[in-house]
């Protein structure tokens, strides 16, 4: 064989590992999850195959449905937003950080380590009942009686953005690092402020980072049901808590299928709309 | 366009001193280089004037006026940066009318501006580029062009001819001495390159560890090194220990042991008295003869060639006299003497400087 030809064929012997898992647990679970979408349930007994539009229909124009899938989007919204404003500063700290970057991207990596589970629940003994805040409150007497912080839209987008933050501020830390800070000194010299030269240039050149993080941190709380399950209250259930009722608890699978085709669909809408504005590659920089 | 003063400067990283007392006064419209290895303090010392370091001790002047606690926005200079730092999302247009839009310059009066800058480095047709679309060559134009256009005080030049390859770095090297002739602007230039500073400035400095070594002009840093160092950061140099016999009011007696007594002009031996002193002859002034040639009004003394490093036009030679080794570099003349062969070195004693100390 040609040098050439083995160079040609060397890409894909290395990716097929990869390429047959991603298509053994995700393509053809996926077609199945289809297939299954179309199907009926009956009150009893199997579901009954065929191709059926009930599920979707019903999906699609339920009032219910539609409304919990705004709230999702909305719930996403505003933890990608706050998830930016906390994050750029951080990742600007570490960008510009003169000592060791390494330890602080470790720190930032710290979290991980621990299920996100458990993270998730340790906001209850922090803001429960009996929780740390409540108690030191009580201690204090700034309250008489203990006051029932959780279980609300508040606390399911403090859940969320505590998960997420980690991955807004890698994001747009790996966009600014790679800025040259010569360029804002350039701006400085011409005679921008510090301010200005921020908005005129740093800004700018990093909201590729920004959008890529604003991205993942909104497709990654649009699909969760950990948090709203253990953080939430009954009214504060997001689009994937539908999909885990119908399925786990109903054992409606065709319906559940329906549903959560609809949320990828949304979502695949999203990440459309921004590789058509910024690329994917933007996107693989921050998560390498 | 002003006058720049260094007084007493220091400037400490944490206990690392990167530049001691710095004393430079630069002359309004002068183009100044601060010429020395990397890390002997010259780009810290660009930096401060720039405003983008503070000095621990001492006063930076710019026409006069201490602009120590001036932020660098307000202190209109015009920087050029080794990576030209150009604004990568913006057209080339758009970089060069930048620092028009924190002046007062009418809206209608901006695009006349930012034309005539290109104009000035010959790039008149690429304003609405992306930087990226243009080579290195011309990206340092437009780096030069954006930071002339606000018509600076100081023109700050941070090596900004060393990205670019050897043939663009001396036609550009041309080009800059050109637009600095042409609008006057008081340029200090940073440079490691001492074929740069010797075609492009008025004044040379000198620096090394931190320290200013000599100031002065090309021609006087060249011939008349202040110090061991500076004579052979310059070009190369042999430097030969000697004892300064005798110093008369017009030249000074140096007994070299291998060449014997040599009579340095005065002015070219600046603070050697009785006792130890170098002589330092340029290496382009050793000239190797035919043993049997004349050598009448010379220096000479019998030498081995070690090695010969041919070089087309001319040919450096490492040769042995007596206990120095030296090197020589001649004009070709038919053909170089070959390794291991015997010849005569020989000098001018009007050639040579003196240094004091052992």
């Amino acid at each position: 064989m040609s040098v050439e030809a083995r160079e040609a064929r060397q890409p894909w012997i290395l990716l097929s590992p990869a390429l047959t898992a991603i298509l053994l647990l995700l393509v053809v679970p996926l077609i199945f999850i289809l297939v299954y979408s179309f199907w009926l349930r009956t009150a009893t007994g199997a579901d009954i195959a065929g191709f059926h539009l009930d599920n979707w229909q019903e999906a699609l124009t339920d009032r219910f449905y539609r409304d919990i899938l705004l709230n999702t989007l909305k719930i996403s919204a505003i933890t990608t937003i706050v998830c930016a404003l906390m994050g750029y500063p951080a990742a600007y700290f570490i960008a510009r950080a003169r000592g060791n970057k390494a330890i602080l991207l470790l720190l930032l990596m710290l979290p991980f380590w621990i299920s996100y589970i458990i993270r998730t629940m340790s906001w209850i003994n922090i803001l429960g009942v009996s929780g740390a805040l409540n108690t030191f409150l009580l201690w204090t007497g700034v309250i008489g009686e203990p006051v029932q912080m959780l279980y609300n839209q508040t606390t399911v987008i403090l859940g969320l953005v505590h998960f997420l933050l980690p991955f807004m501020v890698l994001n747009v830390f790996v966009s600014l690092d790679g800025i040259d800070t010569n360029l804002e000194d350039a701006a400085n010299s011409l005679g921008a402020t510090r301010w200005e030269s921020f908005l005129q240039v740093t800004l700018p050149l990093s909201l590729p980072g920004l959008a890529a993080g604003g991205l993942l941190c909104f497709v990654l709380a649009a699909g969760t049901y950990i948090t709203p399950l253990v953080l939430g209250g009954p009214t504060d259930a997001m689009f994937a808590n539908l999909v885990f009722e119908a399925i786990i608890t109903q054992l409606n699978w065709p319906l559940g299928s329906a549903l959560s085709l609809m949320l990828l669909a949304v979502l695949g809408v999203l990440v459309m709309i921004y590789n058509r504005y910024l690329g994917m590659a933007q996107l693989m920089k921050g998560l390498g | 366009m002003s006058s720049v003063s260094l007084r007493n400067i220091v400037k400490q990283f944490g206990t690392f001193t990167a530049v001691h007392k710095a004393n430079l006064e630069i002359p309004e419209g002068a183009f100044v280089t601060l010429l020395g290895p990397s890390g002997c303090g010259k780009t810290t010392n660009l930096r401060m004037i720039a405003g983008l370091l503070d000095p621990t001790e001492g006063e930076i002047l710019i026409g006069g006026r201490r602009v120590n606690d001036i932020p660098i926005h307000k202190r209109n200079l015009g920087i050029v940066f080794q990576n030209y730092a150009l604004f990568p999302h913006k057209t080339v247009a758009e970089n060069v009318a930048f620092g028009l839009k924190y002046r007062d310059v009418p809206k209608s009066e901006v695009p006349k501006r930012v034309q005539a800058a290109l104009d000035l480095v010959q790039l008149p047709n690429v304003g609405d580029r992306y930087p990226k679309a243009l080579s290195g060559g011309q990206q340092q134009r437009i780096a030069l062009a954006r930071a002339i256009v606000i018509e600076p005080d100081v023109l700050l030049l941070d090596e900004p001819l060393s990205a670019l390859d050897a043939n663009l770095r001396e036609d550009m090297r041309v080009e800059l001495k050109r637009i600095q002739d042409q609008i006057g602007v008081t340029t200090v230039f940073v440079t490691h390159d001492q074929s740069e500073a010797l075609a492009m400035s008025d004044q040379i400095v000198v620096m090394s560890a931190g320290r200013i070594e000599q100031v002065g002009t090309p021609e006087e840093v060249y011939n008349t090194p202040a110090s061991e160092f500076v004579a052979n950061f310059l070009g190369a140099s042999n430097i030969m220990k000697g004892q300064c016999a005798a110093a008369g009011p017009d030249a000074i007696r140096v007994e070299t042991p291998v060449f014997g007594p040599v009579d340095v002009p005065s002015a070219k031996a600046g603070g050697v008295a009785n006792g130890p002193a170098k002589l330092v002859l340029r290496a382009e002034k050793l000239t190797l003869m035919d043993t049997s040639a004349d050598t009448s009004g010379m220096i000479s003394a019998p030498a081995t060639i070690e090695t010969v490093d041919y070089q087309g036009q001319t040919v450096r030679y490492f040769l042995r006299v007596g206990e120095h080794q030296l090197q020589a570099i001649n004009l070709i003349d038919e053909r170089p003497f070959p390794q291991g062969a015997t010849v005569t070195a020989a000098f001018r004693a009007k050639d040579c400087a003196a240094l004091p100390g052992a």
